[in-house]
């Protein structure tokens, strides 16, 4: 039989039904590589041996009887992010030591309810907080690429490098990712992988660890755009246990895939051409514009004005509502207790050992912009700034836009413990410079990998969609996929 | 703006986090590095905007006021450190 974890997900689920091969069998297949390879990648916090081969035998009972569901069968990798019944569930960090969530997310539920199996839990940035996925309390993840001859460890981005060092590496067929700044977009683009971040209130936030409520979106990273496509209809529904989940249809996504540009205008912003463009962005960036040509879409350049302000504004909205949404993190309910002299005391003994550096960092700040006297200098506006960003874009799309073509990153992967990038936290942050804006618009954006560097790492190109028109994204991220081709690590692990 | 030391000791314990020996200091520059970048908003004209309350429009979808959910005590206590017949156990708060 051809090595099972080498197929795509559209392969392995048609396979799948028909019956070429087992669940069971492509299951054992991924338990195996993840053996062979996590102790080195340290994409996985916790395997579910067990839990995978009961799912996966239920699949083949389903698929045997002609009743299998949209992903039936087939595995996948979770972010740590989402609470799964029974299962280790502590978003990467030492607070929730120990905590085995009695219910469920949507999404995951969604998933299930599809067929899918589940491997495991996947590392990631502690919170979501970062973009290397070394504030991980499990320690940080290893990018499944190398610069050309070289051996040095490369981070996978962040703050899903667990799930996009896992497909890459082929330790799932798909993952399920969170995006707050960023989170799916730069790691896919950092790995080679595709990543998407539908429209604010396509997926249920239920059961997804709180990070930055206004801008949290659950979404997939996957080894093709179509599936990418796949997943995302699954994951996505209205959901009565999240307020904020859209009361849209859900289309399929998947027959949107082989559409093409033809006719669609495709705009260049001018502002994303930042000072200090590396030549190599600068040249991917001019290959994307050409595939976009090429494939019939007209070109035209456009500018956001708001667009350095989203960054700076992000790094006052995200910290507050982080600062926010973790005081429920107290010693008290779940999770790690460090024993205190008096309550207060507890509380702060807990919070100072069971959070990270970067985690500290984030509640302060957001702490600080919130408190009495700087609301309105900070907060208010920074409020005020977003509402800007969000014109911005619909400018252009009421002008005739269709999608908007940028880099996903700055760069490629750097290294593990790279000075330049700890030495100043403002430094890491910039990792989003690109993908920022989209949060805090709440639109559709995508990765795509769209080629190798002089050093043969994997750089993406990013589009930037209309609320709720992720379809346009998969029609054009597979040109973009199309005319790049893809691309697969060389196993060194 | 920026912070001084005795800020940071005050927002640490506004966060309800104990800051290690020679942990303010360096949060101390930490922070200022974020609040020097997040400055250059000082020079948006936000006059007439409207701050953001959500990214799109939306009402707030109603229910039928009934308890759809509940007795679930034993699963809410589960996870906690330290408890006894459903109470969550904390050190003595009042005198």
């Amino acid at each position: 039989m051809t090595d099972l974890t080498k197929l795509t997900l559209a392969e392995a689920r048609d396979g799948l039904a028909g019956k070429q091969f087992t669940s069971s069998e492509i299951t054992n297949a991924y338990l195996g590589a993840i053996d062979g390879a996590n102790g080195a990648l340290n994409a996985y916090v916790a395997v579910g041996y067990d839990k995978a081969r009961t799912m996966a035998k239920a699949s083949d009972d389903r698929l045997a009887q002609g009743k299998g569901g949209a992903l039936e069968g087939v595995p996948l990798g979770i972010k740590d992010l989402f609470a799964t019944e029974g299962d280790h569930t502590q978003a990467c960090s030492r607070i929730l030591d120990g905590f085995h969530p009695p219910y469920e997310s949507t999404v995951t539920s969604n998933l299930w309810a599809d067929g899918a199996v589940m491997l495991g839990k996947l590392n990631m940035d502690e919170f979501a907080m970062g973009s290397s996925n070394e504030t991980s309390a499990y320690g940080p993840v290893r990018n499944p690429w190398r610069a050309d001859g070289a051996t040095t460890d490369l981070v996978p981005g962040g703050s899903s490098g667990g799930s996009a060092t896992a497909v890459a590496a082929h330790l799932c067929v798909a993952a399920t990712a969170t995006d707050t700044g960023g989170s799916i977009r730069q790691p896919a683009a950092l790995t080679g992988t595709v990543g998407i971040k539908p429209t604010y209130g396509r997926c249920s936030r239920w059961g997804v660890v709180a990070f930055a409520s206004s801008l949290d979106q659950a979404g997939p990273v996957t080894r093709t755009v179509q599936d990418a496509a796949i997943m995302l209809k699954s994951m996505a529904s209205l959901d009565k246990k999240d307020s904020t989940s859209a009361d849209v249809p859900v289309p399929d996504f998947e027959a949107a895939v082989e559409r093409g540009v033809k006719g669609l205008t495709i705009g260049i912003p001018k502002e994303y051409r930042m000072d200090g463009m590396s030549d190599e962005i600068e040249a991917l960036w001019q290959d994307g514009i050409a595939m976009m040509k090429d494939a019939g879409a007209e070109i035209r350049d456009i500018s956001l004005p708001h667009t350095k302000y989203a960054l700076p504004a992000y790094y006052i909205v995200a910290p507050a509502e982080a600062s926010s949404n973790l005081a429920r993190y107290d010693g008290v309910r779940y999770g790690l207790r460090e024993t205190g002299r008096d309550i207060t005391d507890l509380y702060e003994k807990t919070r100072a050992a069971g959070f990270g550096a970067e985690v500290k960092r984030r509640i302060m700040i957001g702490t600080y912009v919130l408190s009495a006297g700087y609301y309105d200098a900070y907060y208010l506006r920074a409020q005020k700034v977003r509402t800007l960003i969000k014109r911005d874009f619909e400018t252009v799309f009421d002008d005739g836009i269709d999608a908007i073509l940028t880099p996903t990153t700055p760069g490629p992967a750097f290294p593990i413990g790279d000075n330049e990038h700890h030495a100043d936290p403002v430094k890491m942050y910039l990792q989003d410079v690109f993908t920022v804006t989209v949060n805090m618009a709440g639109l559709p954006g995508i990765a795509v990998p769209a080629g190798l560097n002089a050093q043969r790492l994997p750089l993406g190109l990013q589009l930037i969609g209309k609320p709720f028109d992720e379809e346009t994204l998969f029609a054009a991220g597979r040109v973009i996929e199309k005319a790049a081709g893809r691309f697969t690590p060389e196993r060194w692990w | 703006m920026s912070v001084d030391i005795d800020t940071v000791h005050r927002v640490a314990h506004l966060s309800r986090i104990a800051l290690k020996e020679g942990e303010a200091e360096r949060m101390t520059s930490e922070l200022n590095a974020i609040l020097g970048f997040v400055e250059q908003l000082s020079e948006v004209d936000v006059e007439g905007v409207e701050p953001m309350t959500s990214v799109r429009p939306m009402a707030m979808r109603r229910r039928d006021d009934e308890v759809t959910d509940g007795g679930k005590a034993d699963d809410i206590v589960k996870n906690a450190p330290a408890t006894e017949d459903h109470f969550f156990m904390v050190p003595k708060v009042v005198e």
